[in-house]
């Protein structure tokens, strides 16, 4: 068995708060020295606790996890930038740390200049700088400003600067930090293709992200931090999958309050909606492809004849209404002689939905017989928002292509013309 | 190439070999410092001299022409301005690098380095400024018709005892810099009173004899006196202030090397 790039055994890092501050004034140390309980208003926290793993050479492994989950302390610890407070580490290889993009750069330098610098401070030497300096340039796209200061750069030109000065280090073990989060699309699509063909050189890579698109793509193997601790180490789409199924709320109900009726004096009113697993627990997320069961319950007010409901699916970041299923559409559920009550409704649906944010828009209405004077109508707009995630069950990523609907299709190669 | 690191917290100096390593990085902090500055300044340069230059021209003033200190019978501005070349680095550096670790808290962190070559930097960096005020130096003495002595084959080691100094006592000052913010206001007192307490503005021999040993506890006054006698040839400073001057020195610059490492890797953590 070969000796990991990256070993990881017990680590922990304590950190102070409360009300210490970060850094400490004479005065304070002066009048902390003459208070004896001082030590309780000072809170202990660990940052990281008990992490142990292991990375081999080659591997490119991520690290998920919540805000304040401890995963930019490991990489902070495993860059040396900061001790452990217990632990220990070992990294074989050279090693380049990608905390931040542009670090060093100074306002005041050209490009020219600050490829250098920045360089040289992610560990580089100069010969080497020298060697890719135009490979460096190409990269960043801003041959034309390389002798500006880059004070007068946009973020953008700032950060494909900083990128291709990282994307041009060759250390044996990289680690980077949620990086890939700056920059334009079509940039980021640029670096990630980077990193794949540095990780395709046999690069031992562990990468931080909120981008769990980029880590699918990217990571075979994941580790799921949570306070501090690692709750998860395995593959990338099982670990995601568990991840994102926790991430969700515990219990989410779509209470209708009784302000968001349109028609409060309606006969048939709307009390509750909420969206189901495959479990049949509340969710506001569901994955690409999975089936959209709906569970509606009304609240009969004064007797209904036949009452028709109708659940519009509205996108988002256009409003655009995607679809609206209908209980009539199911000639098995109609619904006829309501008397007083609460009455629950389950609608399950498969929309090949686009990855997005989604809300639920609910219409009831007498059937059309018996139509009273006036609208005797319920409506709820946005009884509930949910987002369909951009990775199916099976944990497999859905690049986004945009459309409103993602259905499956077949494509056949049917013939070849000559012109 | 295997880093391994675990939680002993030693106090030990600095790994030289891996100072050494990272070589490069502190010949481009240094040429950074160096382009900014003459960036940002109208008169780039030119600050090199003025300083020291200015504060010779006012020493003349008050201390030469009113106060009639004397000057070992060498024109008065010559006689301090030999002595601000050597301690406007001094000054300079020790400013620089009692701030750096504040100053340069973005880098620390995200990204390692050993953190003394933000230091050492300012050291180098300071060098070209202290050649510009040497050379106009040079041309004073000219001016003044004053034929430097042999003993100027010793300024290196002068000058190395001033970088000694500035580094053992700047990286006292921006460890605790990092840990009591109050250090950036104690600072530039004590710069000014140090500079008073260095015979800068006046010659030893004003010390009554039976303090100069003390006096050499400051290791300014040999590194200040030693310019003189090496550029104007007034009387040798006694061995002894030296020995002492030197002793003071080295035991800051190790004292600073050793509280520094101590507390290097925690920079991020309280910056």
């Amino acid at each position: 068995m070969t000796v990991p790039s990256i070993r990881v055994k017990n680590l922990g890092k304590l950190y102070q708060i409360g009300e210490r501050d970060n850094y400490r004034t004479l005065r304070d140390s002066i009048v902390r020295s003459f208070q004896k309980s001082h030590r309780k208003s000072e809170e202990h926290i660990w940052a990281l606790r008990d992490v142990s793993f292991d990375v081999y050479e080659g591997e490119v492994v991520g690290c998920i996890g919540g805000n304040g989950a401890g995963k930019s302390t490991l990489l902070k610890l495993l860059s040396r930038i900061t001790e452990p407070t217990e632990g220990s580490f070992e990294l074989r290889g050279r090693v380049s740390s990608l905390l931040d993009i542009g670090v060093g750069f100074h306002p005041e330098l050209t490009g020219r200049e600050n490829i250098f610098l920045s360089g040289a401070i992610l560990g580089m030497k100069k010969r080497e700088i020298t060697k890719k300096f135009n490979e460096i340039v190409k990269f960043s796209e801003l041959e034309r400003f390389i002798d500006t200061p880059i004070k007068h750069y946009s973020t953008g030109m700032w950060v494909r600067l900083g990128f291709a000065v990282a994307a041009h280090m060759e250390p044996e073990i990289l680690l980077v930090d949620e990086v890939l989060s700056a920059g334009d699309a079509a940039f980021q699509k640029k670096c990630l293709g980077k990193i794949d063909e540095a990780t395709g050189q046999g690069r031992t890579v562990l990468m931080v992200s909120h981008n769990l698109k980029a880590i699918t793509d990217l990571c075979e193997r994941c580790l799921w931090i949570d306070h501090g601790r690692i709750i998860r180490n395995g593959g990338t789409q099982e670990i995601i999958v568990a991840y994102l199924e926790s991430t969700q709320p515990q219990r989410t109900t779509g209470k209708i309050d009784s302000n968001m009726h349109e028609n409060p004096s309606a006969d048939a009113l709307f009390r509750q909606l909420t969206i189901l697993n495959g479990n049949d627990q509340h969710v506001t997320k569901i994955f690409f492809g999975e089936t959209l069961r709906i569970m509606i319950q009304f609240e009969v007010v004064r007797p209904v004849n036949e009452l028709r409901i109708a659940a519009g699916l509205e996108r988002h970041q256009d409003g655009v209404t995607v679809a609206i299923v209908h209980n009539n559409d199911d000639p098995a559920s109609s619904l006829h002689n309501l008397q007083p009550g609460m009455y629950s409704l389950r609608v399950e649906t498969k929309m090949p939905l686009s990855p997005g944010k989604y809300s639920v828009n609910l219409e009831a209405k007498p059937g059309q017989g018996i139509l009273r004077a006036g609208r005797n109508w319920d409506v709820v707009r946005q009884a509930i928002d949910f987002s369909v995630e951009e990775f199916t069950k099976q944990g497999t990523g859905v690049p986004n292509v945009g459309g409103v609907i993602r259905p499956s299709s077949k494509w056949m190669l049917t013939g070849k013309h000559s012109p | 190439m295997i880093v391994k690191v675990e939680t002993a917290n030693r106090w030990s100096l600095p790994s030289f070999k891996e100072i050494w390593q990272y070589r490069e990085l502190g010949y481009f902090l240094a040429w950074r410092d160096i382009r900014v500055r003459y960036k940002q300044t109208a008169l780039g340069a030119a600050w090199a001299v003025m300083q020291p230059f200015m504060t010779m021209v006012v020493f003349s003033l008050f201390f030469g022409l009113l106060a009639k200190i004397p000057s070992e019978g060498i024109p008065y501005p010559i006689f301090a301005y030999t002595a601000l070349v050597p301690w406007s680095y001094f000054q300079n550096t020790l400013t620089q690098i009692s701030n750096s670790m504040v100053l340069g808290r973005d880098l620390i962190g995200k990204v390692y380095f050993p953190r003394i070559l933000i230091p050492v930097a300012a050291l180098l960096s300071g060098l070209l400024d202290f050649g510009i005020s040497f050379a106009v130096l040079l041309v004073l003495m000219l001016y003044y018709g004053i034929v430097p002595t042999l003993n100027i084959l010793f300024l290196p080691i002068l000058l190395l005892f001033a970088i000694v100094t500035s580094l053992g006592v700047g990286l006292w000052l921006a460890t605790l810099n990092v840990m009591y913010r109050d250090i950036a206001f104690v600072t530039p007192f004590l710069v000014q009173a140090w500079l008073f307490a260095t015979p800068i503005a006046y010659p030893s021999t004003l010390v009554p004899a039976r303090w100069r040993i003390w006096y050499g506890v400051n290791p300014m006054t040999g590194v200040v006196e030693g310019f003189r006698w090496a550029m104007l040839g007034t009387g040798a400073i006694p061995l002894l202030t030296f020995v002492v001057s030197g002793i003071i020195s080295v035991l800051l610059l190790i004292t600073g090397l050793v509280y520094f490492k101590h507390y290097e890797r925690t920079f991020a953590d309280m910056i």
